[in-house]
């Protein structure tokens, strides 16, 4: 298939960028990789009046330490942020996640920022940004904000962009002491996860200090298992605890029944993968 | 039991590289889409997205105003071009057999199916066109379920036919005499195991997206197309548009996999066909992947109700096989006959005593089913190696052992089978030893004992199947009293230049199969050329006159036996010849090595290519020879070949979730003398993967209003290298007895034995828990519901 | 219409295309490079793979998931042009270590996603030159082969790594000569 006819245009700053998507009104979209976009248009489920490019904008690839985070540009690729040393140092889940992204391929093209706007629930990177607490920086006509990863994702393929702002790149807080694994779950190596578990755990004192456990395809947002988090704070760091604090891992989901699975399986999953997921990150 | 006589082989038996790589590994290959002939417009073709419905209105006006679109048509503006697309096998006299028009008129009865078609300057303004065309459409109630579609008062998939039931066949090896009363078995029997299986829906999923060019010049249509059936299809396209057989001409370029998936006569060429004949303009459809996924004939779906009976010691003494076959909404080219072939396959290699078989064919509102990978033959063996299992399980015997039991013992061949069938050779004990050496089955057994002891999370199964099936189709009586439309013969030319070299013209129709690679080899050998001299033809009509083309593993051992005899005969053309220069009589003479010599004087002697020139200058030729040595040759066999196996698998479970891991797998395959040992490990190779596709990843799924929701690869879940297992494979050989090569076919082998294997391998894993059965494909979550149905 | 300007297999080209136009569609039906070829529409089967350079190199891409106007300024390595990607003469026959060991090693059947399977299967060698099985299936997954079963073409990625290190080549399969059996 082809898509339908579209106007094109690559501004070469996040300015122009963000003054070409206020004029080019609400039928524009940004093209960041086009991993997941350019299917969409050629299968014809969307028909927008213009691409806003931003591969012409060298400024939005790249990572960077900055103090406590780690700064990930938002046209940087999948591959880029899976091989970054910095990434692998400080956020080494964010390198796990990116690399289970697609196939090596997509992940060639396939941008961080693009997949975090596109907020596909079935989206790896969401959820593990959401564990980490990252904070996502947004670029509209009135300069720049930050938004926390838990208020970024507001449903399915949703976020709080605003029609004319550009997400352009992600803070990432360096979690020093921490363990971490993203475990996802799928039918084939390149689908998209059944169910995605990210987990972050400090341990002290043998125990397990605090444990931070988010979720994809839990629902049309990443979320965070909050019970499983409670009930991990203060546990034992055995297999035992950890089964009985990951009892809840799925309470609260509202995850759906589709083609892939059923919303009962995917509560099971949601469990037995927290479980395995904090074990990891614990190091058991 | 038959012994290989020794005999010297240059070629046969080698590991010849493919001549066919040098242009596919270079990108230099001519795949029906690269063709571009001046003036060419491109096709869309707009698909009902309704499963049901009448058409209302349809108006493709709009589309021929858009720019770039030159013209466009409903089925309303073809009607009276088009007649039905065929179905070459009415299995039975009663059968139902529905009208199917390359474009719908008035309704339309799955998603997908065509009801108009834009031509334009390109393939972008074509799919412009598609969104112009305005359809109004009257729903009708949707009937998607066989057994809701058999019931009383069904909704009809087609009204004016009064039911949605086809056929129903029946062999029983009573009336047959082939065997006993199954009824008697079942009555007396000391066990009886029931069971239903269910082989779900598959899409074959070659990887070239089917396309067709048609060039109208003249009175004359050429057709390219992607197909596996060239000389099928024209006879088809002249049967069906009354365009006259000798004004059309089809070419099987390079074609990127078929898997059966390319054995049709499809709307879509004929769609193609009328625009050209039409508006005179060349034009060409390539189809897109999504939409191949709803609109190529789809494979299996069948539910099978088997019924074993046996002893206590595990004789089995009956079996008693109902099926229901989904046809979709209309019947393909061999629709019908797919779940037939199955039929003799049911009894498999076991002797049994007495067999019924009953086959009904169902409509329902889903895309056409049809031939793919093995047609008839996997949905059997799956269900009876299934069986053989549970059997094993319900006496508490080794499966292995009551397979051991049961089968055709090497030394009892040629056997009879209660299906009527002769299997001529065998030797299921040489492949079982030598699979369960190779796989470490002992040890395995071990380990899957002390898994099951400690309650291990993760446990291991291990699968068998030891699977035969019946290739080289096919012996034109048997086709005949089937009730099949044509013969099962093949053919073959074998042309002498006046150089020496040799082109070949082959009636058979490879799509990756090696034929020129494998081909040349055989003639190689029959004429004493060298390899790098023979040229293999196929494909078009204009050059391959006559053939049957490729499908059940029949191209080497009838279209094989075709090119022997045709080298026999040029052989024999040239021994006149060689005489008339040696100055010897003929009775004198001897061949071997591509000379014929005079017995008892080496030096002296004359090869083909020195016969070639002779006949080609023709100065001094015997009186009233005439000076040609080239020979066709057509042969139609008398019996099937019987491949066989034994394979296994071993699986880990992970009890938890329900995820799969083929651990190992190990198959031993007797697909008879072999002509390319790298052919045939690439062939079992890939039927292996296919097999374990349907035992674990594949599921064509529609929605409860015809949706096809496994419309791409997305949902559509085809393995990759990364969700697949290496596979150890070896051999044994016992020639086939009723030809020359003593091949038997390898192309289904590995995918009609590997399914039963896998899904074996996961219930045993999971029998300690209860599990004596998990539908297919065995998807984590599927197994993860057999575990916990197990527990309530 | 948009202008671009992009090197393909060596040569520059500067050509107007929709916006719209697919990378693959601009290759096959702008260049008349058929030897990439379009297998779905939804970038799983990895049939249309080509190499492309972008900020960090030459990676492999899917051509289908890439809009021609994409590869303005960038350099793009077809399976047409793969021989000769590292330089060499544009000559009939040279073959790149990847696509003689697909051959030697007979891995491929039907051969249509033999261009994107080679493709990929050489951009791994290149971040990898010593890759095991599981490394390269992983490598692979974003191309389908429906005849295969992908273990000759596991083994000729190990046969292309072993011929580029200049190491001993994977065992070629041996022949088998026909003779009596059991």
């Amino acid at each position: 298939m082809i898509p339908t006819s579209f106007d094109y245009t690559r501004p070469s700053t996040v300015d122009e960028a963000v003054s070409t998507l206020r004029a080019a009104g609400e039928d524009a979209k940004i093209l960041a990789g086009g991993q997941s976009l350019i299917p969409v248009l050629r299968l014809r489920l969307a028909a927008p009046s213009t691409l806003i490019d931003l591969g012409g904008i060298s400024d939005l690839v790249g990572i960077r330490s900055d103090g406590d985070s780690l700064v990930i540009g938002a046209m940087t690729s999948h591959a880029e942020v899976a091989a970054s040393d910095l990434v692998r140092q400080h956020a080494p889940m964010v390198a796990e996640a990116a690399q289970s992204i697609g196939d090596p391929q997509v992940r060639h093209m396939g941008t961080f920022g693009g997949s975090l706007s596109h907020a596909d629930p079935a989206g790896d990177l969401p959820s593990v940004a959401l564990a980490l607490d990252a904070a996502m920086v947004v670029a509209g006509p009135e300069g720049r904000r930050e938004v926390a990863a838990g208020d970024f994702f507001t449903d399915h393929f949703t976020t709080v962009l605003g029609a004319d702002e550009i997400l352009v790149e992600v803070r990432v807080p360096k979690l020093a002491g921490w363990g971490m694994r993203y475990v996802k779950f799928n039918r084939v190596a390149q689908a998209w996860a059944i169910v995605g578990v990210a987990a972050a755990v400090r341990r002290d004192n043998g125990g397990i200090a605090e444990a931070r456990v988010a979720l994809t395809n839990m629902g049309p947002t990443p979320i965070r298992a909050r019970g499983v988090e409670q009930a991990l704070a203060g546990a034992d760091a055995d297999l035992d605890a950890l089964r009985a604090a990951c009892e809840t891992a799925a309470e609260g989901a509202s995850p759906s029944s589709d083609v892939t699975a059923s919303a009962e399986y995917r509560g099971h999953l949601a469990k037995v993968l927290s479980r395995r997921a904090v074990a990891a990150a614990a190091g058991l | 039991m038959t012994v290989t006589e020794e005999r010297p082989a240059a070629e046969v038996g080698h590991a010849r590289r493919r001549k066919e790589d040098a242009r596919l590994i270079t990108g230099r290959t001519m795949w029906t889409d690269n063709i571009t002939l001046p003036g060419m417009l491109h096709l869309a073709i707009l698909r009902s997205p309704m499963a049901h419905a009448r058409i209302a209105t349809i108006d493709v006006g709009p589309a021929r105003e858009l720019p770039g679109v030159i013209a466009a048509f409903s089925g309303r503006d073809l009607a009276e071009d088009m007649a039905s697309l065929p179905c070459a096998w009415p299995v039975t006299e009663d059968m139902v057999h529905p009208d199917h028009l390359p474009l719908a008129v008035d309704e339309v009865r799955h998603t997908g199916e065509a009801v108009a078609v834009v031509a334009a300057r390109d393939r972008a303004s074509a799919l412009d066109g598609l969104e112009a065309i305005e359809v109004d459409y009257d729903e009708l109630p949707v009937v998607l379920d066989m057994e809701a579609a058999l019931a009383d008062g069904a909704d009809l998939v087609h009204a004016d036919k009064g039911t949605n039931k086809s056929f129903t066949w029946v062999f029983d090896s009573a009336e047959a005499g082939s065997g006993g009363n199954v009824a008697d078995a079942l009555d007396g029997a000391e066990v009886k195991l029931s069971r239903r299986y269910v082989q779900q829906r598959l899409i074959p999923a070659y990887m070239e997206p089917r396309s067709v060019v048609v060039d109208p010049t003249g009175d004359v249509f050429t057709v390219w197309s992607a197909t596996q059936i060239p000389h099928i299809l024209r006879l088809m396209i002249a049967m069906t548009t009354g365009t006259p057989e000798h004004k059309v001409r089809v070419v099987a370029p390079d074609v990127g996999g078929g898997f059966g998936g390319k054995l049709q006569v499809t709307p879509e060429e004929l769609i193609a066909f009328h625009v050209a004949r039409r508006i005179g303009k060349p034009v060409k459809h390539t189809e897109t992947r999504s939409e191949s996924m709803q609109a190529t004939h789809h494979g299996r779906d069948q539910i099978q109700f088997i019924d074993l009976t046996a002893r206590r010691d595990g004789t089995v003494t009956g079996l008693n096989v109902r099926l229901l076959a989904n046809m979709g909404a209309y019947l393909g080219l061999v629709t019908p006959g797919v779940p037939i072939l199955g039929a003799f396959m049911y009894n498999a290699i076991y002797k049994i005593p007495a067999y019924r078989f009953e086959c009904t064919g169902v409509f329902t509102n889903t895309a056409w089913t049809d031939a793919y990978r093995g047609a008839g033959r996997p949905e059997a063996t799956y269900a009876i190696e299934r069986i053989v299992d549970e059997l094993a399980a319900e006496l508490g015997l080794d499966p292995m052992e009551v397979r051991r039991k049961n089968w055709i013992n090497h030394d009892e061949f040629p056997f009879t089978t209660v299906a009527g069938l002769t299997y001529d050779s065998g030797n299921y004990e040489a492949a079982t030893d030598k699979a369960t050496q190779l796989f470490g089955y002992d040890e395995l057994r071990r380990e899957q004992a002390a898994r099951r002891e400690s309650g291990d999370l993760v446990q291991l199964g291990i699968g068998i199947s030891t699977y035969t099936e019946m290739c080289g189709l096919a012996p034109s009586r048997v086709l005949g009293a089937l009730r099949y439309g044509a013969g099962g013969w093949e053919s073959a030319t074998v042309r002498v230049l006046p150089t020496g070299k040799v082109e070949v013209v082959t009636g058979t129709s490879p799509h990756g199969q090696g034929h020129e690679t494998a081909w040349s080899q055989i003639v190689a050998d029959q004429l004493g050329v060298p390899f790098e001299d023979v040229e293999v033809l196929h494909g078009d009509t204009r050059t391959s006159v006559r053939g049957l083309d490729t499908y059940g593993s029949r191209s080497l051992a009838v279209g094989g036996t075709a090119l022997v005899k045709a080298c026999q005969k040029v052989i024999k053309n040239a021994k006149r010849i060689a005489a008339h220069m040696l100055e010897a009589s003929e009775d004198d003479l001897e061949f071997a090595d591509g000379t014929w010599r005079v017995r008892g004087t080496p030096d002296a002697g004359k090869t083909i290519a020195e016969c070639a020139l002779a006949v080609f200058t023709s100065h001094d030729l015997p009186d009233g020879i005439e000076p040609n040595l080239d020979a066709d040759a057509t042969h139609d066999p008398e019996n099937f070949s019987f491949p066989h196996g034994t394979h296994l698998c071993a699986a880990e479970v992970d009890t938890e979730t329900g995820w799969v891991n083929i651990r190992k797998y190990a198959a031993v395959d007797d697909v008879g003398r072999v002509i390319n040992p790298l052919i045939v490990e690439g062939q079992v190779h890939g039927g292996i993967a296919q097999g374990v596709a349907q035992a674990l990843f594949e599921e064509a799924v529609y929605d409860e209003s015809g949706n096809l929701m496994t419309g791409t690869f997305v949902d559509y879940t085809v393995p990759s290298a990364a969700d697949l297992p290496a596979f150890d494979t070896d051999r044994t050989e016992t020639p086939a007895t009723g030809h020359p090569l003593g091949a038997k076919g390898v192309g289904e082998a590995g995918t009609i034995a590997s399914t039963p294997a896998v899904v074996n391998a996961v219930v045993d894993a999971l029998r300690p828990l209860g599990v004596n059965d998990v539908r297919m494909p065995c998807t984590p979550e599927r197994v993860w519901q057999a575990i916990q149905e197990a527990r309530r | 219409m948009t202008r671009i300007s992009v090197t393909v297999d060596g040569v520059q080209y500067q050509d107007d295309v929709e916006p719209r136009t697919l990378l693959v569609h601009y290759l096959r039906e702008q260049l008349g490079k058929v030897g990439t070829v379009v297998g779905c529409d939804t970038s799983n089967c990895g049939a249309c793979t080509v190499m492309m350079t972008g900020t960090s190199g030459r990676h492999s891409v899917k051509s289908c998931t890439v809009l021609a106007v994409q590869a303005d300024g960038r350099e793009v390595v077809t399976i047409e042009g793969l021989a000769d990607m590292n330089g060499g003469a544009d000559r009939a026959g040279r073959l790149h270590p990847m696509q003689q060991a697909f051959h030697e090693q007979h891995a491929l059947q039907c051969g249509f996603c033999t261009p994107g399977m080679i493709m990929e299967a050489v951009d791994l060698l290149e971040a990898n030159p010593d890759p095991t099985d599981e490394q390269i299936r992983e490598g692979l997954e974003g191309n389908l082969c429906r005849c295969t079963g992908y273990q000759n073409i596991v083994r000729a990625v190990h046969a292309a790594a072993a011929a580029t290190r200049g190491a001993e080549p994977e065992p070629a399969p041996e022949d088998v000569v026909p003779g009596p059996q059991p």
